[in-house]
């Protein structure tokens, strides 16, 4: 089972940004594992709590939220909005007894490809070894 | 929307950029059975004239009120569909794209989950084109003029570009005089043009120039707004003055590496000097050291640059051709002495430089291939410890005179006009250009421009031509009169509207306000700049940013999940 799961993760990343750092990483054709799939946002500070809930509560297995540096939002503090927000969300979560590392909040520049890719080949081997979401209705690939 | 989607798929196949690892046909055909798709197509080059064609024809032949495009990044053709579907009469908010090159086909190599990958990103964004609505375009008017940030060659040469189309330029320069470091040099390579000859004229025009405002000993200390209308404050002896502009060009230069950084170079000794020092003492005419002319003078190359222990992993692209300058003109001052390169590799592109590196050669200097270890003090002279690495043998070497190469590093204040203007940087520290090859003065902040060695490092015909270029991209805005205004803003359902002032209080642009009136939040759409922070923070979900709604979104997730 292990071997076999590739887990599905939801990507939220702003525009400015981790986006573009992915674009980066395409452009640098630096290899990643294909489990994550990205919905791009102006920016990370506008990820609604409905955004992270409704992916896990529906199978993903993790939902990876990509922002801005702090000091560097395009928006200004949009990227502290997010952090806030994601703090509370994880208490939400561990509190109702779910497991809130499968939600990852990650800075990542316009010019750090590099770390998109790794970002995502560490968080696709890290849910590996969570396995699959309990919460997954339907499976899917 | 009223009427029922219509949605148009195109799958691009980008030559073979996404068809080498994305089975582009299989999305097509699958793309056909998503819901509200009525047709489905893949092509060679979606962006090319005829691609642009199939949309539009299609659209008229389908009667289609969406269409997904399945290509490269929106941030790179989202402008060229948006074009055509507008040309075909529809409203351009209704083109979404799926991402299939730079976030599928370039990152991943098993075709199968690469293609299975394309799938569900089209199935999203198809998801998202169902619920998108028309929005409105709008233009703000734009204030006439430019900022120009470095009074150094790029700056001087993007000011005056400028200025001589007409509009007025403010150009902000750090220290007390203009010329920046090419200032500070003795002559030009390949052509050996004394550099006052050059600079001169130029200090000249910009001081003269009836448009160009100069603000000496200043800096730029704030900027607010957006492209076609920035307020920029500048600080100086003066005080403070906000002038307001309709783009910016930052020429802000580059900063010389400290060869301090690398001790056992020994630049405490007095034999021991830096390329810039011996641009002076060239310009002198001056090459004693203890009061004695040297019988040997050694260059040393790529200090600081392509040295990954002091962080610097790139190549500085000047050092090897003044270098191969100073060398030649040391040997044209001191026929006998030993003149000696010591070099990686040399680097000669542009124009004339590989013929003037072998001249240099064929006067008597001397290349040798080696890397220095360290440089010790024996009586007058110093002593050169290291390796010659074509021959593989250890070497000391006695000389009168070391001339350490260094190279150029982003400036150790970059970072304020970086965190100042949300002005992204590359890894070597340097401010990031919008794309390497097809945006290279362009910066992620729309109105701002890059010229010179800000954006890397580079020699002077490259540094006035990129000067240049950045000043016909600020022109765009200033001749064109208009720029479009953010048409994806955030709008108020006054019917759920408490009045709390939430959103008033998390915008960071002043856009929402409180209607005092009816007690709900109206959203200023000039002021909005689409962030979304007020739609997410609003406890009644009474405010939806456009182009980004939750059903937009929580669609995507649907299709990506379900």
């Amino acid at each position: 089972m292990a071997d076999s799961f590739e887990p599905k993760i939801v990507a939220f990343l702003c525009n400015w940004c981790a986006y573009t750092g992915a674009d980066l990483a395409g452009t640098s054709r630096i290899q990643y594992p294909p489990n994550v799939r990205i919905i791009r946002l102006m920016c990370s500070g506008s990820v609604d709590s409905t955004y992270v809930l409704k992916p896990l509560l529906d199978g993903a297995d993790g939902v990876l939220i990509g922002g801005c540096h702090p000091g560097d939002c395009h928006y200004q503090s949009g990227n502290y909005k997010a952090r806030r927000r994601v703090v509370a969300l994880k208490e939400i979560l561990k509190s109702a007894g779910y497991d809130e590392d499968r939600v990852w909040l990650r800075w990542i520049s316009a010019s750090e490809g590099q770390l998109f890719a790794q970002t995502v080949t560490e968080m696709t081997n890290a849910i590996k070894e969570k396995g699959p979401n309990p919460m997954r209705q339907k499976w899917a690939v | 929307m009223e009427s029922k989607p219509r949605i148009g798929v195109y799958i691009c196949h980008c030559g073979v950029n996404i068809s080498a690892t994305v089975d582009v046909e299989q999305v097509a055909e699958f793309a056909a059975t998503l819901p509200n798709v009525v047709v489905s197509r893949d092509y060679l080059y979606m962006c090319s004239d005829p691609g642009q064609g199939l949309i539009q024809e299609d659209i008229e032949t389908y009667d289609l009120n969406r269409v997904v495009v399945a290509s490269c990044s929106p941030r790179m053709h989202e402008p060229t569909f948006q074009g055509a579907a507008q040309q075909a009469g529809m409203n351009p908010y209704l083109v979404e794209m799926a991402n299939i090159r730079e976030q599928c086909s370039w990152v991943h190599s098993d075709r199968e989950r690469a293609t299975e990958k394309a799938k569900w990103l089209v199935a999203s964004v198809v998801a998202k084109a169902a619920e998108l609505s028309p929005l409105e375009e709008r233009e703000v008017d734009v204030t006439p003029g430019s900022v120009v940030v470095g009074g150094g060659v790029a700056g001087m040469a993007a000011a005056l570009d400028v200025a001589d189309a007409g509009f007025p330029v403010y150009l902000v320069e750090k220290s007390e005089r203009l010329g920046g470091r090419l200032a500070e040099l003795n002559r030009t390579f390949p052509t050996l043009e004394p550099v006052a000859d050059l600079i001169g004229p130029l200090i000249e025009r910009v001081q003269t120039h009836p448009a160009i405002t100069l603000f000496l000993n200043a800096q730029v200390t704030n900027v607010e707004g957006y492209v076609g209308n920035f307020k920029v404050k500048v600080t100086g002896q003066e005080g403070e003055r906000q002038v307001e502009v309709g783009s910016i060009i930052i020429a802000t230069g580059y900063d010389l590496f400290d060869p301090q950084r690398k001790p056992e170079l020994g630049y405490e000794y007095p034999n021991v000097i830096t390329s810039l020092e011996m641009e002076q003492r060239l310009f002198d005419g001056d090459l004693a050291v203890n009061g004695r002319e040297p019988q040997r003078v050694t260059f040393i190359q790529c200090v600081g640059s392509r040295d990954v222990q002091v962080g610097n992993p790139y190549c500085s692209r000047v050092c090897c051709m003044y270098t191969a300058k100073q060398a030649s003109l040391v040997k044209d001052i001191l026929p006998n002495a030993d003149v000696t390169v010591l070099y990686m590799d040399v680097r000669t592109f542009g124009k004339g430089a590989e013929e003037f590196y072998d001249e240099a050669r064929a006067k008597g200097v001397r290349y040798r291939k080696g890397n220095v270890s360290e440089i010790y003090r024996r009586g007058e002279r110093v002593v050169l410890s290291g390796e010659d690495t074509l021959l593989g043998q250890p070497f000391d070497w006695e000389t009168d005179l070391v001339v350490l190469a260094v190279g150029m590093e982003s400036r150790a204040d970059i970072s304020e006009l970086s965190t100042m203007l949300k002005l992204p940087r590359s890894a070597d520290g340097f401010f990031l250009e919008l794309h390497p090859k097809l945006r290279p003065v362009d910066t992620a902040v729309n109105g701002v421009f890059l010229a010179g060695c800000c954006q890397g490092p580079k020699d002077i015909p490259d540094t006035v031509a990129q000067a240049k270029a950045a000043a016909s991209s600020a022109l765009i805005p200033l001749l064109k009169g208009t720029v479009p205004v953010e048409s994806a803003t955030a709008v108020v359902d006054a019917d759920l509207c408490a009045g709390c002032g939430m959103c008033v209080d998390v915008c960071p642009y002043g856009a929402p306000a409180l209607d005092l009136l009816w007690g709900v939040s109206k959203i200023n759409a000039v002021l909005c700049k689409g962030c979304g922070a007020c739609a997410t923070a609003c406890p009644s979900k009474a405010i939806n940013l456009q182009h980004f709604t939750p059903e937009q979104i929580l669609a995507q997730v649907d299709a990506l999940v379900g």
